[in-house]
Parts: C-alpha cells; structure tokens; sequence
C-alpha cells in the first residue's frame, strides 16, 4: 500500500449547519472572548466578575424602569444613557447595511452622520428661536436626511460611473466631515452670542425632540425603522434589486435592472438614514452639534452590521449589546478605577472573536488521524 | 530676507518632521496591500506602538532605578523601539490570522483593529499613567535620544544644515526603510513574488509561490512599521515628546491610509506624498492663505487623495491602481 500524504488537517466548506449549533458556536465564542477580557483585567490585579458586574450595573441602573419624583415613569439615568447609544449606533447599522447589502463598502457613516448633523443644525442655529417647534422639527429631520443622503450620493456617483473605490472615498469624506464642523465652531454665528470660544451653542428648546419614558423618541423610531428595514429588504422589489446587484452587477444588468439607478438610490438611502441617526443626535440626545456628534458610531456601526449578519432584527440585540458596553465602561472607571478605554478594548476583542467563529460556521475542519481512513471532525 | 530664509527653512523642517511618522506608517500599509491586504487597522497598529514603545521604556527606567542603577538612554531607545515594533506586529498577526487563515471580511477586520488598538493604546496610557501618580513620561535622557541630533559642523553649515542635518533618528530611519522598501519591491525576487500575490493569488499560488506566508509576512512587518509610525507620535512629535497624551494618534492612521492611495502604492512616491502632506498640515503656521480660515486647512489632505481616486479611475491606470486582488481573500479551494 503506498503512503498518501493527507495533510494534518483539511479544510472542506459545509453544506448547511444546524440553526441551533451556530447560535451554539455563536455563543461560545462570545463567552471566550468575555473569558479573555477577564483573564486580561485579573492579569492587572482587578476582580473580573466585578467588572462585569459593575458594567452591567452601571448600564441599566438600580431599577431599570421606575416612577421619578414627578411622578412619571421613566428610565433609570444609566439606561437613560445606554438607550441613546444603541439608538445611535441601531440607526446607523441599519443604514450602512442599506450599502453593505449591494456590496458597496461605505465605511462613511460617521461623516453622513455629521453632514445629516450639519445640515438640520443650520435650521435650529438660523430660525430655533423664531418657527414654531413643529415645522422646525420637519425642517431640520428633512435637511438631515437630504444632507446625509447626498453626502453619501458623491461617492456612490463615481463608483457607479467610473467605478472609484468607495471604501477608500467614503472614509475620506468622514475627515472632510469632521473638519467642516471644526470651521462652524469658529463661526460667531454658529457661536454663543458674546462669545468667541470655538463652541457651537446649545440650540433653544423648540429643536429638542419629545421623550417618552424619558429618552427621546428616537428610540422608538429606531425599532420600527428595524422592522421596516427588514421588511424592506425580504419583501420588496428593491430589496431583492440590491441583493442581485451585490451579487453580481452583471446579473443585474442582464435581467434588464438598471444597476447605476440602484446603486445611487441605495446610497441615498443608506446616507439618508445615517444623517437622520445625526439628527437625532442632535434634536434628541445632546442638542448641540460637536465633532464627537457622531461618537465613532460610524464605524462601530459596520460591527454591529456585519455581527448581526446584516438582519435588521439581530442588529438590534448587538447594538443593545454593544452599547451596554459603552456605557458599563464610565462606572468600572469611578468604581474600579479600570479606564473605561477598557470598553473600546473589549468591543474589539469580542468582534474578534465573533469574526473569527464565523469561519467555523461556514467550514469544517477534518483532522487526520492515525487510522487509515480515518476522520476527526469539528 | 533672513525672515523670509527662516520661514521657509522653519516650514520645510516642519514638513519633514510631520511627515515622518505618516512616512514609516504608509511604508507599511503599502507592504500589507501589496499583498492584497487592505489593512484599515492602521490607526490601531499605531495606538499598539505608541503605547509599547513608551510604557517599555518607562518600565525599564522604572525597574534599573528600582535596582539601584542609572538606566541607559540608548538601551531605553532600543528597548522602546523593538516594543513598538512587536506591538504593531502582534496588532498584525491577529489581522492576518482572522483573514488570511479564518478568512474573515477584511474591511470589518481592519476597523476592528482600530477599535481594538485604540483602546489598547489609551487603556495601557492611562492605567501607566496612573502608576506613575498622574501622567507617564520617559526620562529627559531618553527624551533627548528622540529629539534632533547634532552632527557637529555639519548641522551648522548655512541652509543645508538645518535643511538636512537637524533630524532626530527616527526621520533617517524612515528614509532608510522607504530606500530599501524600494528596492525590494521593484528589483527583488521575493518582491517580485509579493506583487504577484497582491495581483494575482491564483496565479501566484500555482507558480509555486507560498502565498499565506507572503501574506502573513507582508502584514506583520508592515505592522511592525505602522508601530514605529505610532512610537514616532508618543516618543519624537512635539505634542507628546514622551509623555503619554490621551488619543495621541488622533486620525494619523487614517492619513497614512489615505497617503498610500495619493502616492499610488510606491513607497518613493509615498515619501514626496509624505511630504506635501507634511506640508499641509503645518503650512497654516507658515503661509496662511488671507481669506482661507484655519480650520480648512484640515480638509486638504483628504480632498487631495479623493481627487487621486478619482483619477485613477476615470484614467484606469493599471500601473498606479491598487494591487488587483486588494481587499478580496484568496482561497485555494475556491477558484
């Protein structure tokens, strides 16, 4: 008999895997990847069961839900804080997957985000003090949508005429984005009146969005936009047009589909919902316009997208996740005294992981093994 | 006219100085794409070195002081740059290792990267910070090994003195790395092979070329140079000089991204490139432009590479376009 050289291991693509053993391998990768953050911080010298206690504690609150002093019901301060991140980072994620669907790589969700923010601020900066609320709030939840929705329709133009690279394009334009709004901030007119620190001013009443349980409403909308966005994509024609086009343009363009019309309504959209994620931010959470307006959401985002493989619904759990991170991380600080950088550093290890596990979902590994025909799998 | 003489030396010094650290970094991203790795974890990679090479030094003053003894100022530039480097490669390997082995999406990869070596970075800088009662920074010898050196008479001749001669190490050291990076990728055969990979991973695979070890290698010394880019930020820049900064590198990997594109992936191009974009970031101290706020100034260098890209594409031209498999994996079984 003459000796094969089998290789130690082989790797062969599976057929299909059991919804319950990928939620299993899911799952498992999230506690070692959790298990790895502890190991680091008890490596330091702190309890990591603490940790993650206090986190947990520090992004809920005591009660997570109560009645306040003035006798309405609302969220505890802490869940106050982790509900507007996740409705940040939700928004943004299911933005970005609009793009992400058609195989169109925009990573410039933080610059729509901010351009979106730009453009509903100018509304509250030039009439907050003049229009009534209702017409303000449209006014400034319509400039932000065009205005991220066209910011995001510059790249998608040239990747659709000349096929320029919109990875590269769309991250550049979050810088130009960012220091757009470093110039308004020395703007005396976007100022404090009396005033020459560079500060965009705090924006009057009229613009801030109504709060239900005590965050803004925009927490809500995120969870129907989520549905919405689902339903968009599984049940209507132009959800099936992006998913051809993803998959191949030539496809799409033999089946009669117009590709470049696709390409710059998709992009519009997807820039549209990521400059209403800025508006929200800025009639709902802070009420002000800052370069740290968009939070890194724009890139945080892409995980969230990409963890909850691109289904709108998933992406609400992971942006929940993520965001109870975040926002964990400040009391570990006052509490333990660990950095809450510790948080960035934590997100990224369990991302990591999650990205890794996939390739165990999607192959299967066949081990050699000392009988003759012999299979080990995993 | 001496005024205008300095100015002008002033501002090339500067532009020099500044374009330094994008130097070493866009060094390394064009080793890891010419592999088709498009690595976005660059700003990551320079988080990881900034704070290795920084705390290692710090660590190893604290620990000859602990002992009794006088710590060397060279020993602590050595030790800091071999940290900085092994960070930024060990921020690689985790990259390669999910993308090239695992086969995950390199895009998400990257940013991950980002994500992670930020907070590794500022996460370390604090918690040394707070060891050392406040803030952490390396002692005034070690400081000195990172600022300009003096080569005797040379640094005094008129012009070219301050014009050449007036750099700290790591500027030179970024020189050298750019000549032989040139080298290797236009006349050598490995480099030839790797540019081969980048284009084309099938064909490269089939003419018996080892392509996960070209890619591996590829990405971690180019990570090991996005952690030099990072060491040259917390230990040389005059923003830091040695002192530990929250979010030191603050958009520096970016830029070192967006260089590789506006010097068209070649790593003598990336050094003029380096320069313009030096340039650019200090010439608001130097030649303010009337009428042209200070806060524009910012924009110029991302509106310079999305006008590169642009060109690029309307012109199609092979030669300075992206390595053809960039930012695809390569599967052997799935050809």
């Amino acid at each position: 008999m003459t000796r094969t050289h089998e290789p130690f291991v082989r790797v062969v693509k599976r057929t299909g895997i059991q919804r319950r053993k990928a939620v299993l391998f899911r799952v498992l990768a999230l506690f070692c990847a959790l298990l790895m953050g502890g190991l680091l911080v008890a490596l330091l010298g702190y309890n990591p069961f603490q940790m993650y206690g206090d986190m947990i504690s520090g992004a809920i609150g005591k009660t997570l839900i109560a009645v306040n002093k003035k006798g309405v019901l609302e969220f505890s301060t802490s869940a106050q804080a982790t509900l507007k991140i996740m409705t940040l980072l939700l928004v943004t994620a299911l933005g970005l997957t609009m793009a992400f669907k058609m195989r169109f790589w925009n990573i410039g969700g933080e610059g729509q985000i901010l351009v979106g923010a730009i453009c509903c601020s100018y509304f509250a900066v030039h009439y907050g003090d003049t229009w009534p609320q209702w017409l303000l709030l449209s006014m400034m939840f319509l400039a932000g949508c065009i205005g991220g929705g066209i910011y995001g329709l510059i790249p998608a133009f040239f990747k659709a005429k000349w096929g320029t690279n919109e990875t590269l394009f769309t991250l550049m334009l979050n810088y130009i984005a960012i220091s757009f709004i470093t110039f308004l901030q020395y703007q005396p007119s976007w100022q404090m009146s009396g005033t020459t620190f560079p500060k965009i001013r705090d924006f009057s009443v009229t613009t801030r969005l109504p709060e239900v349980l005590g965050v803004h409403i925009g927490w809500i909308i995120a969870l129907i936009l989520a549905v919405l966005a689902f339903l968009y994509f599984a049940k209507t024609k132009h959800g099936y047009e992006i998913t051809v086009v993803g998959e191949s343009a030539n496809t799409a363009k033999y089946a009669g589909m117009n590709v470049t019309r696709i390409i710059l309504r998709t992009m519009f959209i997807s820039g549209a919902i990521c400059g209403f994620a800025g508006f929200l931010q800025v009639s709902g959470a802070s009420g002000t316009l800052t370069t740290d307006t968009g939070g890194g959401a724009g890139f945080t985002a892409i995980s969230v997208s990409w963890l909850a493989g691109m289904n709108p619904l998933l992406m609400v759990v992971y942006s929940c996740f993520i965001a109870v991170l975040q926002r964990g991380s400040n009391r570990i600080q006052t509490t333990m005294g660990i950095p809450k950088s510790a948080a960035d550093m934590l997100t990224g290890i369990i991302l990591f992981f999650m990205l890794g596990v996939e390739f165990f979902i999607n192959y299967q590994l066949i081990f050699r093994t000392r009988r003759v025909g012999g299979e080990a799998t995993l | 006219m001496n005024g205008d003489l300095n100015n002008i030396l002033n501002f090339i010094t500067m532009a020099v100085l500044a374009s330094a650290p994008l130097l070493l970094a866009t060094l390394g991203e064009i080793l890891t794409e010419k592999s088709g790795n498009l690595n976005l974890g660059v700003e990551g990679m320079m988080f990881m070195g900034a704070i290795a090479g920084l705390g290692a030094a710090y660590r190893y003053e604290q620990a000859v002081t602990l002992a009794g003894g006088a710590p060397s100022a060279m020993v602590a530039t050595i030790i800091a740059t071999i940290a900085a480097a092994g960070a930024g490669a060990l921020g690689a390997l985790i990259y390669a290792f999910l993308v090239v082995t695992l086969r995950a999406n390199q895009n998400v990869t990257g940013l991950t990267l980002t994500i992670f070596g930020t907070g590794f970075g500022n996460f370390f800088g604090e918690l040394l910070g707070k060891e050392a009662g406040g803030f952490v920074q390396v002692s005034a010898a070690t400081k000195a090994m990172f600022s300009s050196l003096h080569f005797g008479a040379l640094s005094n001749i008129p012009v070219l003195g301050p014009l050449l001669f007036n750099y700290n190490w790591m500027v030179y050291f970024s020189l050298i790395v750019m000549g032989v990076m040139a080298w290797f990728l236009a006349k050598s055969r490995r480099g030839l092979n790797l540019r081969a990979v980048g284009e084309n991973p099938a064909t490269a695979d089939a003419a018996g070329v080892n392509v996960t070890l070209y890619k591996y290698m590829a990405t971690v010394v180019g990570g090991a140079l996005c952690g030099l880019g990072g060491m040259y930020i917390s230990m040389s820049s005059t923003a830091c000089a040695g002192v530990w900064v929250h979010d030191c590198v603050n958009g520096y990997g970016w830029l070192a991204v967006a260089l590789v594109i506006f010097a068209m992936w070649s790593p003598t191009r990336a050094w003029i490139c380096g320069l313009v974009f030096g340039a650019l970031l200090v010439v608001r101290n130097y030649y303010p432009i009337p009428g042209l706020p200070m806060q524009i100034y910012s924009m110029f260098p991302y509106i310079a590479t999305i006008l590169v890209l642009i060109f690029v594409s309307i012109f199609q031209v092979k030669e300075y376009a992206q390595p053809a498999s960039c930012g695809l994996n390569y599967f052997r079984e799935e050809r």
